[in-house]
C-alpha cells in the first residue's frame, strides 16, 4: 500500500460507527502482512491508522486479538506515539515543524495565518472533520524552514502567500497529491564537501572492499581509524562491534542483528536526511559492512516518522540492491553469509534515538529506554547481541572498509578521527551541510556559513552546549565541543531566553515520561519559563530551574532527562539578562495569574469592579471590612 | 515559660482563610500549655482576638488555603506584616478538602448551586460588590506569598503544634519528628 | 576466594553474585528509599527514590548490580533532599489529599514523606482531573493517587497472568489504563483475589467495605516509621514487613 495514499475523507466518522467485523475487515491484509507478528506492533498501527484515519477503539481491540496481545498493551503502544491517533484528526493534518528555526523563521506567526484562514484552533480538528492543526517536534528541515507535514508530507519555504494557498487547497478538497509538485522539493544544500560527501563510489563497493579484508582485518582497520560514534554519545564503534562479535546469542537460531539509527529527532539537525536522500548506498553499504563484521544475518534501518517521505525511495533503492545480489542469501557473493536490510518506520518520539529506547520501538513498544546493563551489544533486538549506529557512523565504516583505518586516522584529531557532518541553521546566510575534519573552530564555521553577527552557537542541539561569543575559538571534537550535528546560530537579535524556553517545551513534550524527574521536573521547567515569559517570574523562579537542574542530570533514567535542563542552564550562566529583565521581582512573584484566576467568577456574576480584579503589579488593594 | 531575660515579648497572628478551624481546635488543644504561651506572646489579629487587622508581627500562623479575592488580601496583609509566617494544615498546604472541586468548573458549579440546582426558582448568582469573588481553582498559599515554615497535619495535633511553636519561640529549627509529623 | 562486599555509607555490606545494591542492602536491614522497587518482581527503576552514589555515580539501587568493592553513598543529605525533591514532584504531580484517602497510614508514598521529612509539596500543584472507576464490584480504582510505579502492571503480568493493567500516554500524560475496550475495571477479568489488588503502594486500588476496617492512627506507618521496619526485621523484602 501507497503509504502517502491518503484515506478516504467519508471514512471519518465518529468511534462508534466503526463496527469490530468491518474493521477486522480492513485490517485483515495489513496483521497478515506483517505475520500478525507483535515485534510489528508500531508498523501495524501505523498502517491501521492510514486505513482508517485513527485508531478507534474497536481497531485496537482488533489487532490485539490479531498479534496476541493483551489490548492494554496495544492501547499503551498506541497512546505513546505522537504521530498515532486514538481520537479522530483532521482529514488534512498539518503540523508545523516547531524547532526555534522554525521560529526565527516566522512558523508561529504563519501557523496562526493558516488557522486564521481556515477558521478553526490550534490542535482542535474543524468541526466538519476537515483539517486540524498543530505543531510538531522538528522536522528536520532548518536549512530550508520555516517547514510542515501535512499527512506526512514536508513543504518547506513556508511563506504567507504559500499559507494563504494552502488555506485555499484545503478548503476546496484539493487532494495533497495534486498540490504544485514544487512545494514538496526537499533540498540538500550541501555546502562543503569532505571526505564523505565527496566521495563516489558504486554500490555494493565498500561492501566488497570489507569482503576481501575478511572479517578480521576489517575489525583491525576499523581499530586504527578509531571511529567513534556520530550520534552524540561517542562510544568507539570498533569496541561496540567486538563486543556484538563476541557475544553469546541467547537464543542461538536468531542470529545478530545491525541497527541503523536514522531517527534524527535532535532539533536542528538533518544530516542524516540529506545522506538517506542522497548517499543512500553508503549508508546501505555501510549497514552491511557492520553486519559482515559482526555476523548479523538481519539489518534494520530504524527512520524517524517524520522522514517516512524517505521511505518510498529506499525501499526501491533495497529492492534494487537485492536483484544485483548485495542482498539476500549469499550477499556479495558470500555463501555463508545472507543478510537483508528492513525499514522500520518510527511514529513521532524523540526519546527513540537513544538505542535502547529505539530497540524496544522496533519491538514494537513503548518507546521506553532499557535498563542498561546489559548493553545493546550484548542483549538488544531480541535479546540478541546488537549493533545500532548512527547513519553518519555507519557511512564513516563503510570509507574506512575501502580505504582504511590509517587513512581515516590522519584525518581531524588524534581523539577525534575523520570528518564531522554539521548541520548548519539559523541566522546564517548559507544554512545547510558542512562537512569539515573534525577540529575546526567555531569561528571558522561562522566565517564559512555566513554568520555575521552571531552572539550565540547552539551546538549539539537543546541536549548540547550554547556557545556565546568568548567560545568560538573552541573546536568541534570529542574532546571539546562534541555534536550529533546541529550547529544552530542565533544572531545579535535574538532572544536566549525564548531559545532556552522553547528548548525546555521541546523535552516536557518528548520526556517518555517513565522516570519521576524527568517526567515532573521537564513540565515543572517549563511552566517556569512560561511564568518568566509573562512577566510573573522571580529570582526564586530561576533557584527553581536550577534545583530542578540538578536532579534532573543525577537522578534521570536517560539522556533526555540528564540533559534536559542543558539549555536553560547555559543561557541562565550566560545570558543571564535575558531572564532577569523579564522578572517583575527578586524575591516571590505567585505562581499564577491572581486576576485571570477570577475570571470565570467575573463572567458569572458580570462584576468588573475594583474589587472583582488584582492589579497586575501585584500590590495590595484597600480592603475595609 | 517565661521569655529568657532580656528578651521581649512576640506577637503573633493567626487566622483561618478556606479552611475549617480544625487547625484552630487543635491550636487550642495545647490545653493548659496555652498559659505558657501566652506568657511569651501577645495575640494580635486572630478569632481568638477578634482583631480585624493584623499589625506588625513576629508570627503568623495561617490555617486554610486559597478560594477566593478576600482570602489573598489577608495573605498577603499577613505576609507584610509577620516576619514568620507559617501554613499550619493540609488546606493551607495542599489545597486539602476545598481544593476537591478544582476538578469542577467554577462556572458550571456557580450556575448549578445559584440557578439550575432542584428547588430553584428565579435564582441569581451573588453579584454584591461587598462579596469576595471565588477564584477559578483553590491554591495552597504557597502559591501565592513566600512561607517559611510548614506544619502538615489534618489537623496537625495540639502536640504537634506545640513542639513546632516551642522550637521556634526557642531558637530551634522546628522539627516534627514520628510520630508527630502527620499528613492526615 | 572472600564474599564480595560493598561499603554502604560505611558499613561492609557482603552480597552474593547478580544482587542489586537495593537487594544486598535489604538483606543487611539497611532502608533504601524506594517506590517502585518490590522483591517479589523484576526491578524497574523508574521512580529514582533509591538514588544512590555508587563509586561517585548516580545510580538506581534497585536496578544497578552490586559490585565487589563498591562504595556505595545512601543517607546523605544530598541524596535525601534529591529524594525529598522526588516525592514532592509525585505529590503535585497527582491528588493527594491524604486525610480522605483510606490508603493514610499504610501508604508508602506518605511514609516516605514522613521518613525524608517532606512538610510540603513545595511545587505548584497540578491538581489533574482523574475521574475514578468504580465499576468493579469489588474494587475502586481511584487514578489520582497513581504513582506510575508499574507494580500493579507487573503483577498483574507476571503473576496473575492477566495483564489487566498497562500504561498509556507519555510524559506527564503518562496514565494508567486497564485492559477492556470500554476503559472499565469491571470489564476486565480483574479479581480481589490477584496479586495485583494487593501490591499498589498508594491508595488507588482499593478494596471495597475496608477502608476503614483499621482506624486511622494505628495503621502500619503510625506505629512505626519505615526505615525502623527495616531494620528491626533485616531480610524481610524491599517493602518491609507485611502490616
Amino acid at each position: 500500500m501507497d503509504r502517502h495514499a491518503r484515506w478516504l475523507p467519508e471514512m471519518v466518522v465518529a468511534d462508534e460507527c466503526f463496527d469490530a467485523t468491518g474493521v477486522a475487515a480492513l485490517l485483515q491484509p495489513i496483521v497478515e502482512r506483517h505475520r500478525r507478528d507483535s515485534l510489528r506492533l508500531l508498523q501495524i498501527l501505523r498502517e491501521a491508522q492510514d486505513v482508517l484515519g485513527y485508531l478507534p477503539r474497536t481497531a485496537l481491540t482488533v489487532i490485539a486479538d490479531a498479534v496476541g496481545l493483551p489490548r492494554a498493551r496495544v492501547e499503551g503502544v498506541a497512546g505513546f506515539y505522537s504521530f498515532l491517533h486514538l481520537q479522530p484528526v483532521g482529514r488534512y493534518r498539518i503540523l508545523f515543524s516547531d524547532n526555534v528555526t522554525d521560529r526565527m523563521l516566522g512558523s508561529a506567526e504563519l501557523m496562526d495565518r493558516l488557522c486564521n484562514r481556515l477558521w478553526i484552533e490550534r490542535g482542535k480538528v474543524s468541526e466538519d472533520g476537515l483539517v486540524s492543526v498543530d505543531t510538531t517536534s522538528c522536522t528536520g528541515m532548518c536549512d530550508q524552514g520555516p517547514a510542515l507535514l501535512v499527512d506526512g508530507r514536508p513543504l518547506t519555504r513556508l511563506s504567507a502567500e504559500r499559507i494563504d494557498r494552502i488555506g485555499e487547497l484545503v478548503r476546496a478538497q484539493v487532494a495533497v497529491s495534486d498540490w504544485p509538485r514544487e512545494w514538496f522539493l526537499v533540498a540538500d544544500n550541501i555546502r562543503r564537501r569532505d571526505v564523505l560527501l565527496a566521495h563516489a563510489s558504486a554500490p555494493g563497493e565498500a561492501m566488497r572492499a570489507a569482503v576481501a579484508r575478511g572479517r578480521e582485518r576489517l575489525l583491525q582497520e576499523l581499530q586504527r581509524s578509531n571511529l567513534r560514534g556520530r550520534g552524540g554519545a561517542g562510544f568507539t564503534t570498533h569496541t561496540k562491534w567486538e563486543t556484538a562479535r563476541r557475544a553469546p546469542c541467547v537464543d542461538p537460531q536468531g542470529g545478530r542483528y545491525l541497527v541503523c539509527n536514522a531517527d534524527e529527532g535532535e532539533p536542528g539537525t538533518f544530516k542524516d536526511r540529506v545522506l538517506l536522500a542522497s548517499h543512500a548506498d553508503l549508508v546501505f553499504d555501510g549497514m552491511s559492512v557492520a553486519a559482515f563484521a559482526i555476523g548479523a544475518a538481519q539489518g534494520l534501518l530504524y527512520l524517524r516518522g517524520e522522514y517516512a517521505w524517505l521511505l518510498p525511495a529506499l525501499t526501491e533503492n533495497l529492492a534494487r540492491r537485492r536483484r544485483n545480489g548485495l542482498l539476500g542469501v549469499a550477499a556479495c557473493g558470500q555463501e555463508d553469509w545472507s543478510f537483508d536490510i528492513d525499514i522500520h518506520l518510527g511514529a513521532g518520539a524523540y526519546v527513540c534515538g537513544e538505542e535502547t529506547a529505539l530497540l524496544e520501538s522496533l519491538e514494537g513498544r513503548r518507546g521506553v529506554p532499557r535498563i542498561r546493563p546489559p548493553y545493546p551489544a550484548q542483549q538488544g533486538y531480541r535479546g540478541q547481541p546488537t549493533v545500532v549506529n548512527n547513519v553518519e557512523t555507519l557511512c564513516k565504516a563503510a570509507l574506512i572498509a575501502l580505504r582504511g583505518g590509517d587513512w581515516f586516522a590522519g584525518l581531524g584529531t588524534k581523539q577525534s578521527t575523520g570528518t564531522k557532518l554539521l548541520s548548519v541553521a539559523g541566522d546564517v546566510e548559507s544554512p545547510g551541510i558542512y562537512e569539515y575534519p573534525f577540529g575546526v573552530a567555531i569561528d571558522q564555521v561562522l566565517h564559512d556559513c555566513g554568520a555575521g553577527n552571531a552572539q550565540a552557537v547552539q551546538v549539539g542541539g537543546p541536549s548540547g552546549s550554547c556557545l556565546a561569543l568568548h567560545e568560538f575559538r573552541r573546536r568541534i571534537a570529542f574532546e571539546d565541543v562534541p555534536t550529533a550535528g546541529a550547529f544552530t546560530v542565533f544572531g545579535a537579535h535574538r532572544d536566549l531566553f525564548e531559545v532556552a524556553r522553547n528548548f525546555a517545551h521541546f523535552f516536557a513534550y518528548e520526556s517518555c515520561g517513565f522516570c519521576t524527574p524527568c517526567r515532573v521536573g521537564t513540565t515543572l521547567v517549563a511552566n517556569c519559563m512560561d511564568k518568566i515569559a509573562q512577566g510573573d517570574g522571580s529570582q526564586y523562579d530561576i533557584n527553581e530551574i536550577f534545583r530542578i537542574h540538578r536532579l534532573l542530570h543525577a537522578a534521570s533514567h536517560c539522556g533526555l532527562g540528564q540533559t534536559a535542563c542543558n539549555p536553560l542552564f547555559d543561557t541562565l550562566n550566560k545570558f543571564r539578562p535575558a531572564y532577569e529583565r523579564r522578572l517583575r521581582s527578586l524575591d516571590f512573584a505567585p505562581a499564577f495569574d491572581l486576576d485571570q484566576s477570577l475570571s470565570v467568577a467575573r463572567q458569572m456574576t458580570g462584576r468588573d469592579d475594583p474589587a472583582a480584579h488584582f492589579d497586575p503589579a501585584g500590590g495590595m488593594q484597600p480592603v475595609d471590612r | 515559660m517565661n521569655p529568657p531575660a532580656g528578651q521581649r515579648r512576640l506577637r503573633l497572628a493567626t487566622t483561618s482563610l478556606a479552611g475549617c478551624f480544625g487547625c484552630h481546635m487543635s491550636l487550642l488543644d495545647i490545653d493548659e500549655r496555652l498559659f505558657d504561651l501566652l506568657d511569651r506572646v501577645d495575640i494580635d489579629r486572630s478569632p481568638l482576638t477578634d482583631t480585624k487587622h493584623c499589625g506588625p508581627c513576629d508570627i503568623g500562623l495561617i490555617e486554610g488555603g486559597i478560594c477566593n479575592a478576600e482570602n489573598i488580601h489577608v495573605l498577603r496583609e499577613f505576609r507584610q506584616q509577620c516576619k514568620v509566617l507559617i501554613a499550619i494544615g493540609a488546606c493551607a498546604i495542599n489545597g486539602g478538602l476545598p481544593a476537591q472541586r478544582n476538578h469542577l468548573d467554577l462556572g458550571q458549579c456557580l450556575q448549578e448551586v445559584y440557578l439550575t440546582g432542584p428547588g430553584i426558582i428565579g435564582g441569581r448568582i451573588p453579584d454584591d460588590p461587598e462579596l469576595p469573588l471565588p477564584l477559578n481553582q483553590v491554591h495552597p498559599i504557597h502559591e501565592i506569598v513566600r512561607i517559611d515554615y510548614f506544619v502538615p497535619g489534618c489537623p496537625p495535633s495540639g502536640d504537634a503544634i506545640w513542639k513546632f511553636l516551642t522550637d521556634l519561640l526557642d531558637g530551634r529549627t522546628p522539627r516534627l519528628g514520628h510520630p508527630l509529623l502527620h499528613f492526615d | 576466594m572472600n564474599t564480595p562486599t560493598l561499603l554502604l555509607d560505611g558499613l561492609p555490606v557482603p552480597f552474593s553474585a547478580g544482587q542489586t545494591i537495593m537487594e544486598a542492602a535489604t538483606a543487611a536491614g539497611v532502608f533504601i528509599p524506594h517506590l517502585c522497587h518490590h522483591p517479589d518482581f523484576k526491578p524497574q527503576g523508574s521512580c529514582k527514590l533509591c538514588t544512590v552514589k555508587a563509586n561517585g555515580r548516580y545510580v538506581s539501587a534497585c536496578t544497578m548490580p552490586a559490585k565487589d568493592g563498591m562504595e556505595v553513598e545512601n543517607d546523605s543529605p544530598d541524596l535525601n533532599d534529591k529524594r525529598r525533591t522526588l516525592l514532592q514532584m509525585l505529590f503535585v504531580e497527582g491528588n493527594h489529599f491524604c486525610p480522605s484517602c483510606e490508603k493514610s497510614g499504610d501508604c508508602l508514598l506518605q511514609a516516605l514523606a514522613y521518613e525524608l521529612e517532606m512538610l510540603t509539596a513545595h511545587f505548584a500543584q497540578f491538581y489533574p482531573d482523574r475521574p475514578v472507576d468504580a465499576s468493579h464490584p469489588d474494587v475502586l480504582l481511584d487514578f489520582n493517587r497513581c504513582i506510575l510505579c508499574e507494580l500493579c502492571v507487573r503483577a498483574s503480568r507476571d503473576v496473575d497472568r492477566k495483564n489487566v493493567f498497562a500504561l498509556s500516554g507519555r510524559g506527564i500524560g503518562k496514565h494508567l489504563i486497564v485492559n477492556a475496550e470500554s476503559g472499565r475495571l469491571a470489564d476486565t477479568g480483574f479479581s480481589l483475589a490477584d496479586k495485583a489488588a494487593h501490591v499498589c503502594p498508594v491508595g488507588v486500588i482499593l478494596a471495597k467495605r475496608q477502608g476503614f476496617l483499621q482506624p486511622i492512627g494505628q495503621r502500619r506507618y503510625d506505629r512505626q516509621p519505615i526505615a525502623m521496619q527495616f531494620a528491626s526485621l533485616p531480610g524481610s523484602g524491599g517493602n518491609g514487613p507485611e502490616a
